[in-house]
C-alpha cells in the first residue's frame, strides 16, 4: 500500500540537499564555533554563511537573527524577553485566541508572573480585526504578538496593515511566522515587524533548529544562560550540522517558493472539487484564498474526527486534527473554538490536510477517494 | 466461512496492562490483522497537567511498537460519564453499591467502544479478559476463563449474543502466571508492571475521598436493629453490607459489621459477629436481567449463581418473572448479599447471565433494613 503524507503542517521531510549538505558537515566538521583554533574556525565560517542566507531569506541583517532550537523557544524568547526587558515601561500584552501554544501558553505564564494579556477574537474565517487592534492598543502595551499563518486552519493575517498601525506605537511586534515561512514572501522591512519566529522543520529542514529575529536596537531579556554565543542573546553551543541543514533548506525552499505555492494552491483546488464530485458534504473551515497554500482544512458533517483519523492512517493516508494530539485528549481545538464557538460540530469532525514535498497530482486524488469512501461509510451507518 | 486471519482485523482494547499487552501479542502471533486502541474514559489531570492516563498510554504505545502493531486513542469520557458515572453515584445515593464495571462492559467497552471498532473495518473487537467465547449448538456461549481466580465473567454478565459474536478474549484460555511469562519472554515493556486494582477511575486513590468529591456525605447515628445508638457514621456511601473495617465501634464483645441501611433516618444499622443471623438472606430479586443466549428459557431452573466478584459459586432456582426480573432463590442462606451489586448466573463453565440485586428476602420476608 502506498503511503501518502498530507500532514506537512506538523512537520516534513528532509529535503535530499538538506541531507546531503548534513551528512557532509557531519562527516567533516565537528568543532565548536567559539573556539580560537582551526576547527573553530572552520566551524563558526559555516555558521556565519548560514546566519547571512537566513537574515537575507527576510530583509534582515545577519545580526538580527537569533539562532534557536525551533519554533517553540522562538516564540518563547520573543514573549518572555520582550516583557522581562519592558517591564517597567508596561505591562500589557495583546495577542489573539488562536495562536500556537507556544504563544498562548507563554502568555498564560506571563499573566502569573503579573502581566496583564488581552486575547483578541478572530471572525469565521479565522481572521483577527485591524480595529481590534487598534481598540485593544493601551499606552502601556509593550507587545503585540499576531501570527503570520494559522497552522490549523490556515487563514492569514494582516501583518502588514498591523506593522504600519504599530508605527506610531512604542509596542514592539512579533509574528509567529512559523507556518509561513518558506511559502510566503516575508519581507521585515515591509511588514514592520520587530520579531519573527521561524521553524526549520516545516520546511523540509531539520528538526530541533530554528530562528528568531531581532530587529536591531530591540531589546530582550535572555531566557537560557551560559555562554556567550549568538552575541550572549542565547547560551549554548551551536548546532552546527543543523544550522548547515536549515541554510540548505531555506536555499531550496527560495528556489521553488513560486513553484510550490501554485502547486499547492491546485492540491487544494483539486481535493476540493474531487469531494464536490463525489458528492460528498463537507465545507472549509477557513477561507480558500486568503489562507496560507499548503494548508487545507475540512469539516465533515455525521464524522468524528478519531474515526476519520484512524481509518485515514489505515488506508494508508496521513493527515491530523489540526495540532498534534495527546492520548485521547478531546480538548477541542482552540482554533476552530475561536471561529465556531464551543458548541459547534466542526468541532468534533474537522480534519486538516496539508501538502508538501513529494506529493504528487495522483495522490491528491488518491486521498480525495479515500475520504469519500470513509465518509460514507462512517455516515451511512 | 471465516476468513483466513491476515483478512481479519482486530480491533484490541488497551489499558497499558499486561493483560491486554499480552492479547494484542498472541493475536499478532496468529496472524490477524491487529490494532491496538486505548480508551479514555476519565480526566484525572492533576494541577501539573499530568494524569495517569498519559502513563498508561505511553505503555501502551511502547508494546504496541515491540509487536509491530498500529496504535491510537479513542475519547469515551462523556459517555462514560452519562451511562457509567452517572449510574454509578445514582446508586450511591439511593444506598446501594454499584458495580461500574459490569455498566462500562455493557455500555462503552462492549457497546460504544465495539462500534468504534467496527467504524475501522474491524472484524472483531479483543480484550484482555479472563473470559472465553466458544460457538457450541449454533450459538456463542460465554465461558469462565480457565485461570479460576482470575475468570472475569462476572464483569461481564451483561454482554448478549450480538456482541459477543464480534468479540475475541485470547487471554481466557492461559493463566494469569502464563500471561505474565509470555511477556516476559516477548520482552514487552508491561511484562512487571503492577495490576490495577479497585475501580478503574479512581485507581489509587483513597476511596471516601474520591466519593465525597461528588456526594455530599451525611453523618448520622449508627443503631443496632433494636435501635440503640452504638455509634457514629460518615455517611451512609461509605458502608456497604458485611463490611467490617472503619466501623469504630470498640468495646466489649464480637466484632461489628454493617448489616443495613435506613435512608430515611440516615442511620447505618450494624450488628455483632461475622456469622451474624441478620446478615444471612435465602432469595432476592433482581432487575435488569439479561440472558448470553437468545434461546427461550423455561419459566423455573436450576443453576449456580455469584453475588459478588470471586464469590464460591451457590447453588439456585431461578424463577423467571415479567420485566427482566427473576427470583432467586438459594439452597443455602447467603451471607451479605447487596442491593446494587450483579447476581450471575452459571451453568458449570458457562456464563449464563445476570442482573442486578435488588431486594433481598429471609425465610419469605423482604429484609427493608437491607434496602
Amino acid at each position: 500500500m502506498e503511503r501518502i503524507y498530507v500532514d506537512h503542517a506538523a512537520t516534513a521531510p528532509m529535503h535530499p540537499k538538506v541531507i546531503e549538505t548534513m551528512t557532509k558537515v557531519m562527516a567533516e566538521q565537528f568543532g565548536n564555533p567559539s573556539s580560537i583554533h582551526a576547527f573553530g574556525r572552520e566551524a563558526r565560517h559555516l555558521v556565519d554563511e548560514a546566519r547571512a542566507q537566513l537574515a537575507k531569506s527576510i530583509g534582515a541583517s545577519p545580526n538580527e537573527i537569533i539562532i534557536t532550537s525551533g519554533g517553540t523557544e522562538a516564540d518563547n524568547y520573543a514573549l518572555t524577553g520582550v516583557a522581562e526587558a519592558n517591564k517597567e515601561k508596561g505591562k500589557h500584552i495583546i495577542t489573539t485566541v488562536i495562536e500556537h501554544h507556544a504563544v498562548l501558553h507563554t502568555c498564560q505564564q506571563l499573566e502569573k508572573r503579573g502581566f496583564e494579556v488581552t486575547y483578541l477574537p478572530v471572525d469565521e474565517q479565522g481572521k483577527v480585526s485591524i480595529s481590534d487592534v487598534q481598540k485593544a492598543l493601551r499606552d502601556d502595551t509593550i507587545l503585540v504578538s499576531i501570527m503570520y499563518g494559522n497552522n490549523e486552519v490556515g487563514s492569514l493575517q494582516p501583518i502588514q496593515e498591523i506593522g504600519e498601525m504599530l508605527r506610531e506605537h512604542p509596542a514592539v511586534f512579533h509574528t509567529d511566522a512559523v507556518q509561513a515561512y518558506g511559502l510566503m514572501n516575508i519581507d521585515v522591512k515591509e511588514l514592520n515587524v520587530d520579531l519573527l519566529s521561524v521553524s526549520a522543520h516545516k520546511i523540509n529542514g531539520p528538526k530541533g533548529i530554528g530562528f528568531l529575529y531581532v530587529k536591531k536596537d530591540v531589546k530582550l531579556a535572555p531566557i537560557l544562560f551560559g555562554g556567550e554565543q549568538e552575541r550572549k542573546r542565547r547560551a549554548g553551543t551551536e548546532s552546527v550540522v543543523s544550522i548547515a541543514g536549515f541554510q540548505e533548506a531555506v536555499k531550496v525552499a527560495q528556489e521553488e517558493r513560486e513553484e510550490k505555492v501554485k502547486q499547492y494552491r491546485e492540491f487544494k483546488e483539486i481535493l476540493v472539487n474531487d469531494l464536490k464530485e463525489a458528492q460528498i458534504d463537507f465545507s472549509i473551515n477557513g477561507s480558500l484564498e486568503n489562507s496560507l497554500p499548503h494548508v487545507l482544512n475540512l469539516s465533515f458533517p455525521g464524522t468524528d474526527v478519531e474515526a476519520m483519523l484512524v481509518n485515514l492512517d489505515l488506508a494508508g493516508i496521513a493527515a491530523s486534527s489540526g495540532s498534534a494530539c495527546t492520548a485521547g485528549s478531546i480538548d477541542p481545538s482552540h482554533v476552530l473554538v475561536a471561529m465556531f464557538g464551543e458548541k459547534s460540530e466542526k468541532l468534533r469532525n474537522s480534519i486538516r490536510f496539508s501538502f508538501g514535498l513529494y506529493n504528487t497530482t495522483k495522490q491528491i486524488h488518491r486521498v480525495a477517494e479515500s475520504v469519500a469512501a470513509i465518509v460514507k461509510r462512517i455516515t451511512n451507518r | 466461512m471465516k476468513k483466513d486471519p491476515k483478512d481479519t482485523r482486530v480491533v484490541v482494547g488497551m489499558s497499558g496492562g499486561v493483560d491486554s499487552s499480552v492479547a494484542a501479542l498472541l493475536l499478532k502471533q496468529q496472524g490477524y490483522d491487529v490494532i491496538g486502541i486505548f480508551m479514555k474514559n476519565w480526566d484525572d489531570t492533576d494541577e501539573f497537567g499530568v494524569c495517569t492516563a498519559t502513563e498508561d498510554y505511553d505503555d501502551v504505545i511502547r508494546v504496541c511498537n515491540q509487536i509491530g502493531i498500529p496504535y491510537y486513542a479513542v475519547n469515551f469520557e462523556k459517555q462514560y460519564w452519562d451511562k457509567v458515572f452517572t449510574y454509578f453515584l445514582e446508586e450511591y445515593k439511593a444506598g446501594r453499591t454499584p458495580n461500574p464495571d459490569v455498566m462500562c462492559n455493557k455500555e462503552i467497552k462492549f457497546k460504544a467502544f465495539l462500534e468504534h471498532a467496527m467504524n475501522l473495518g474491524a472484524d472483531y473487537l479483543a480484550t484482555g479478559h479472563y473470559a472465553r467465547v466458544v460457538e457450541r449448538d449454533g450459538e456463542v456461549k460465554m465461558l469462565r476463563g480457565i485461570d479460576e481466580n482470575k475468570d472475569q465473567t462476572y464483569f461481564l454478565n451483561q454482554l448478549s449474543q450480538e456482541q459477543l459474536e464480534k468479540v475475541m478474549f485470547p487471554i481466557g484460555d492461559i493463566e494469569k502466571s502464563k500471561v505474565r511469562e509470555l511477556a516476559k519472554e516477548a520482552g514487552l515493556a508491561t511484562a512487571t508492571k503492577k495490576d490495577s486494582t479497585g475501580i478503574c477511575f479512581i485507581g489509587e486513590r483513597n476511596f471516601k475521598e474520591f466519593l465525597g468529591n461528588y456526594l455530599p456525605a451525611q453523618p448520622g447515628n449508627m443503631e443496632t436493629l433494636e435501635g440503640e445508638v452504638v455509634g457514629k457514621h460518615d455517611g451512609l456511601m461509605y458502608y456497604t453490607i458485611g463490611q467490617r473495617h472503619g466501623l469504630g465501634i470498640g468495646g466489649q464483645g464480637e466484632p461489628w459489621f454493617a448489616i443495613g441501611k435506613d435512608l430515611k433516618r440516615n442511620v447505618l444499622f450494624v450488628g455483632q459477629s461475622f456469622h451474624n443471623d441478620k446478615l444471612y438472606s435465602d432469595s432476592i430479586i433482581a432487575t435488569d436481567i439479561g440472558w448470553v443466549s437468545n434461546k427461550a428459557k423455561p419459566q423455573v431452573f436450576e443453576c449456580t449463581a455469584k453475588f459478588r466478584y470471586r464469590q464460591p459459586d451457590n447453588k439456585v432456582t431461578v424463577h423467571l418473572l415479567e420485566d427482566g426480573k427473576a427470583k432467586v432463590v438459594f439452597d443455602e442462606p447467603i451471607r451479605a448479599v447487596t442491593p446494587g451489586q450483579a447476581v450471575v448466573f452459571y451453568d458449570g463453565d458457562e456464563c449464563l447471565g445476570g442482573g442486578t440485586i435488588d431486594e433481598i428476602f429471609k425465610d419469605g420476608e423482604r429484609l427493608t433494613y437491607v434496602g
